[in-house]
């Protein structure tokens, strides 16, 4: 479904604050399956999102979804192929216009915009019964503005439109980092049955091992700008985080302490 | 203090029927400064370029009505270059919209004079849109009215019926959440230059309008503009609500008539025409400040309550 071919990318190339952030990235991802990606900061896991999803030209390499292959289309013509959840609630969705519209714009996604009007009576309906799935009571806030909504309701909306229509790759970069724990957990347990229920491909991003021992069938860690370590199948099963620490000598803070 | 009384009827008429004139270029500049996020200066060339391509169409025994629809068409391109500049080029939109401002006072000599040039160009013994309105019997200031309110309800449906559509809801979008925008696969270069597109159109149409209206048409008409349309466009949302769309564009209209009563009470008042720019920058500030005002005397009416 997703196939990255050695890509590289150097930030602020010949300046001071040069940074080479990827470092000949190969990846390979099967239809369905669920990666989560750990790492250190700095690693690279979101910036191997981004040149996914074409918020910058990678340098070199080359990135195919389900055989297209998209390393030259801008970000908005990618967009097509993609779901994408941001670190950052606000991020994802449109403060200023109703939780309806959002929907209405995310349901377009890949299509193209006429002067057709902007949202239908059957498609209402419809976000009503997916909103109602969310079991956080918005089906009865249709209208209401987005930027009236919490950090979790936010994200949980962005990931019903991310999903509503179905994406070929869903991004899920680092979804639910700046969530307290409890709200965290419960959108990380919404994404993993959205991601069962339709089927999905999906790339998570997280700084916390359990998450990413706990959710998907594959592991992979990345370190320099390149994929070190790719644990899939029944070793993925069996995963500990005590394995992972023991293996790979992680002696990174924040991961332990997410722990 | 009857003075100031005297003949004030038609004074207030024809401040009434003035802004509904502006109120079309209210709500241009409401669809960059509220709907984009965007300050855009080239207002100021294209309310002129307006004015000047419907004047000069006019004088050279154009139809009114058809010259009025190319100055639109101007506006149009005039909003297309700012667009260029910035979404292409990434120019920062203020500049963009600067650059377009400087470059259209040249092209409005040009418009109204050919390579000589020409600062301004009198309309007093031709035909203009208001004619039909004048035909039925209608004085001056009430047939700028009518035409001004059909104008400005036609344009205010279109309005709100085009940010309802699917392109609509997309520029909307651009203008909130660019990031978002993106991710949702909306062009957001192409949003952003429709809008400008729009609303310089807007703007052009609501100058030739202006331009038919006084029978004159002069270079420096823009100057200043974009603080007269900020100004309107704050005072009615501030007195009147933004509630919906559709409250906004409905205060912002009112905004649009009610700045221009207020100019012309001070001025019936005695204000000097020199201090009208000084007036106008200060009322902007003034509503521009509100919230930080309010929010400041809260606080203190808090704590002088007796809290902590």
């Amino acid at each position: 479904m997703l196939t990255i071919t050695n890509i590289h990318k150097t930030f602020n190339k010949g300046t001071i604050n040069e940074k080479k952030a990827l470092n000949g990235v190969d990846l390979h991802l099967d239809e369905g399956d669920f990666v989560t990606i750990i790492g250190g900061n700095g690693a690279g896991k979101s910036t191997t999102l981004n040149a996914v999803a074409g918020v910058f030209p990678v340098d070199s390499g080359k990135i195919e979804i389900d055989g297209v292959d998209v390393t030259n289309l801008p970000e908005y013509k990618r967009a097509a192929y993609l779901g994408r959840v941001f670190q950052d609630p606000m991020m994802g969705t449109a403060a200023n216009m109703g939780i309806e519209e959002n929907l209405a714009l995310a349901l377009r996604r890949g299509e193209r915009r006429t002067l057709r009007w902007g949202i239908t009576g059957p498609e209402r309906e419809n976000y009503r019964h997916l909103l109602e799935q969310l079991g956080l009571g918005l089906e009865d806030r249709l209208t209401s503005k987005v930027g009236l909504l919490s950090g979790g309701q936010r994200q949980a909306l962005t990931l019903l439109m991310a999903t509503v229509k179905k994406p070929k790759l869903l991004l899920l970069d680092e979804h639910t980092a700046a969530l307290d724990p409890k709200t965290a957990a419960k959108v990380l347990e919404l994404t993993d049955k959205i991601i069962a229920r339709d089927h999905l491909t999906a790339l998570m991003v997280t700084h916390n091992m359990r998450h990413a021992i706990e959710y998907g069938n594959r592991l992979i860690m990345m370190h320099d700008g390149k994929v070190v370590v790719d644990i899939r199948g029944e070793e993925k099963k069996h995963l500990q985080v005590r394995d992972l620490l023991e293996k790979f000598n992680i002696d990174n803070d924040r991961m332990l302490l997410s722990e | 203090m009857s003075s100031f009384f005297n003949g004030l009827g038609p004074i207030i008429l024809g401040a009434i029927s003035l802004g509904l004139l502006w109120a079309v270029m209210v709500m241009g500049v409401y669809l960059t400064y509220r709907i984009l996020d965007v300050a855009d200066l080239s207002v100021e060339g294209t309310i002129t370029l307006g004015a000047a391509v419907a004047a000069r169409l006019i004088t050279e025994g154009v139809n009114p009505w058809a010259a009025t629809l190319a100055a639109l068409v101007a506006g149009l391109l005039g909003g297309g270059i700012t667009g260029i500049l910035h979404t292409v080029l990434k120019i920062p939109a203020l500049l963009s919209g600067i650059l377009t401002m400087l470059a259209m006072w040249s092209i409005n000599l040009r418009v109204m004079g050919g390579s000589a040039g020409r600062s301004n160009i009198p309309l007093l013994k031709t035909e203009s849109v208001f004619d039909p309105f004048r035909n039925l019997g209608l004085s001056k200031n009430m047939s700028a009215l009518v035409l001004g309110l059909l104008v400005v309800l036609v344009v205010g449906v279109l309005i709100y019926w085009f940010f309802g559509t699917e392109i609509g809801s997309a520029i909307r979008a651009t203008g909130t959440n660019q990031q978002m925008a993106r991710a949702q696969g909306i062009n957001t270069g192409v949003m952003i230059t429709l809008g400008l597109v729009i609303s310089n159109g807007l703007v052009a149409l609501s100058g030739a309008l202006i331009a038919q209206s006084q029978s004159f048409t002069d270079i420096q008409m823009g100057v200043g503009s974009i603080v007269i349309g900020l100004a309107s466009l704050i005072i009615g949302e501030v007195i009147f609500g933004t509630k919906s769309f559709k409250r906004s564009l409905i205060s912002i209209t009112l905004g649009a008539v009610l700045y221009r009563i207020i100019i012309a009470l001070v001025l019936k008042a005695g204000m000097n025409t020199n201090d009208l720019k000084l007036f106008t920058a200060i009322t902007v500030a003034i509503f521009l400040a509100m919230p930080e005002i309010r929010t400041r005397v809260d606080r203190f009416r808090s704590r002088s309550k007796g809290g902590v």
